[in-house]
């Protein structure tokens, strides 16, 4: 979707504020919601693109103003309604009020904590040979999905090189809505600054993001 | 779809905050309804906040710079290499180490979200969730160089790694000058969290002594 999340290339925002010995947490709610999030996800509530998806959709205006942790709570608290786990009279009340709908994979103890910080595996079977090879010039489609994507919008229409082969991978764009995991090849392309940002822009600047087999079409070698 | 239609009556707790009060009520109803156990999320802040660090990617770095085998071995398939040192903790999959040299410089983002390292660098600090960072520095990362008091070469290429994907990038910034003969542990001193994301540099020798 074309969200005010997909923040490349955006002006106004200012300057980059680094923080010397910041701590993990500003506020202790801030680790209850980070670990909220990771229990629920562990217990099969929801995939990683689905609460991702569900913090994009926060209001835009709502989206700015909100830390990085509110948005968190915000995106988890829509995010377990809309999928039957909780109700909104129980947010309300701040307690259980009905019968728990079953988790798919079952609420994560104590012991399996450590094993729950290992990132996910996301490489899939391949259903199909890669399309791209190395080399390839490729043209990110100028497409707009109303729903979750991640291809962002500073690359769309434009032309890069793949640079590399990532694998076969969990397709976010399907996950996120619970379409499946519907695998892609996932490419590592890379853009000249001035092919996005103009003529203008500093000839020795490369950006590269990683793009999804149905988010390219080749290009004609020149 | 998202701000409050309802309102807390917690009068017992009027001084938390709107937020506090309502992370309390989540976690509550969770826990009542049998989906989590409070005792593994204090356990997942613990891990945060005491053991998964930027101290753990420091080490990564300094053995590359130690040991030219390894460092050819991350630079090819990064979570395998690293899961070859045991006392780095579990490192996940579709992790890339993208190295530094005099001709290049590298910088990690995600402009979409807040992708980043974890298992190598901890928690992502709020400069790097935060518009200012993800809006700039896809397009004028020397701008957001210089916000770091960080300048590179006018000729210095330099590539931006926007992490739309799952994978996960970790900068292997240049040795500092002055180290020869340091032990590893030593050069992991040296490391900053900044220089692993491309957004500083390694400590030198004069600065940390």
């Amino acid at each position: 979707m074309n969200g005010v999340h997909d923040m490349g290339g955006m002006d106004g925002f200012g300057k980059v504020e680094p923080e010397l010995n910041e701590p993990a947490f500003h506020e202790k709610w801030e680790g209850r919601v980070l670990a909220m999030v990771r229990a629920m996800g562990s217990a099969g509530a929801f995939n990683i693109d689905t609460s991702r998806f569900y913090r994009e959709t926060l209001p835009p205006h709502v989206y700015l103003a909100s830390s990085y942790y509110r948005k968190w709570l915000l995106g988890l608290e829509d995010l377990l309604i809309d999928k039957g786990f909780v109700t909104k009279p129980e947010i309300a009340s701040g307690h259980a009020q009905g019968n728990a709908k079953p988790v798919k994979k079952g609420k994560l103890q104590l012991e399996n904590v450590e094993q729950s910080l290992v990132r996910g595996q996301f490489e899939r079977p391949a259903p199909a040979p890669a399309t791209f090879k190395p080399g390839d010039r490729v043209r990110a489609k100028n497409i707009h999905p109303a729903t979750h994507t991640r291809l962002p919008r500073y690359t769309r229409g434009h032309v890069g090189v793949v640079e590399r082969i990532l694998g076969c991978q969990v397709f976010p764009d399907s996950a996120a809505m619970e379409l499946g995991e519907n695998p892609q090849w996932l490419y590592n392309v890379v853009f000249d600054a001035a092919e996005l940002w103009g003529p203008d822009a500093d000839p020795t600047v490369k950006i590269s993001i990683d793009a999804f087999e149905p988010y390219l079409e080749l290009v004609p070698p020149i | 779809m998202t701000e409050p239609d309802h309102h807390h009556h917690h009068d017992d707790h009027s001084e938390l905050s709107e937020t506090e009060l309502r992370v309390r009520a989540l976690e509550t109803i969770l826990a009542e309804k049998g989906y989590l156990d409070p005792a593994a999320l204090d356990a997942i802040i613990q891990a945060y906040e005491t053991r998964i660090g930027p101290h753990i990617g420091a080490r990564v770095v300094a053995k590359a710079w130690s040991d030219s085998a390894f460092k050819k071995a991350l630079l090819e398939d990064a979570s395998k290499a690293v899961r070859t040192l045991g006392h780095t903790g579990r490192v996940g999959d579709h992790l890339v180490a993208v190295e530094n040299t005099p001709q290049r410089h590298n910088m990690v983002v995600c402009t979409l979200c807040s992708c980043y390292p974890w298992d190598m660098l901890g928690l992502p600090p709020v400069w790097y969730k935060a518009a200012p960072y993800r809006s700039r520095a896809v397009k004028d990362p020397r701008g957001v160089l210089a916000d770091f008091d960080v300048s590179l070469p006018k000729d210095t290429e330099i590539r931006v790694w926007d992490s739309t994907a799952e994978t996960r990038f970790l900068v292997l910034p240049m040795r500092p000058n002055g180290t020869d003969g340091w032990s590893e542990e030593q050069l992991a001193e040296l490391v900053t969290r900044d220089s692993m994301i491309g957004t500083g540099f390694p400590k030198t020798p004069e600065a940390s002594s």
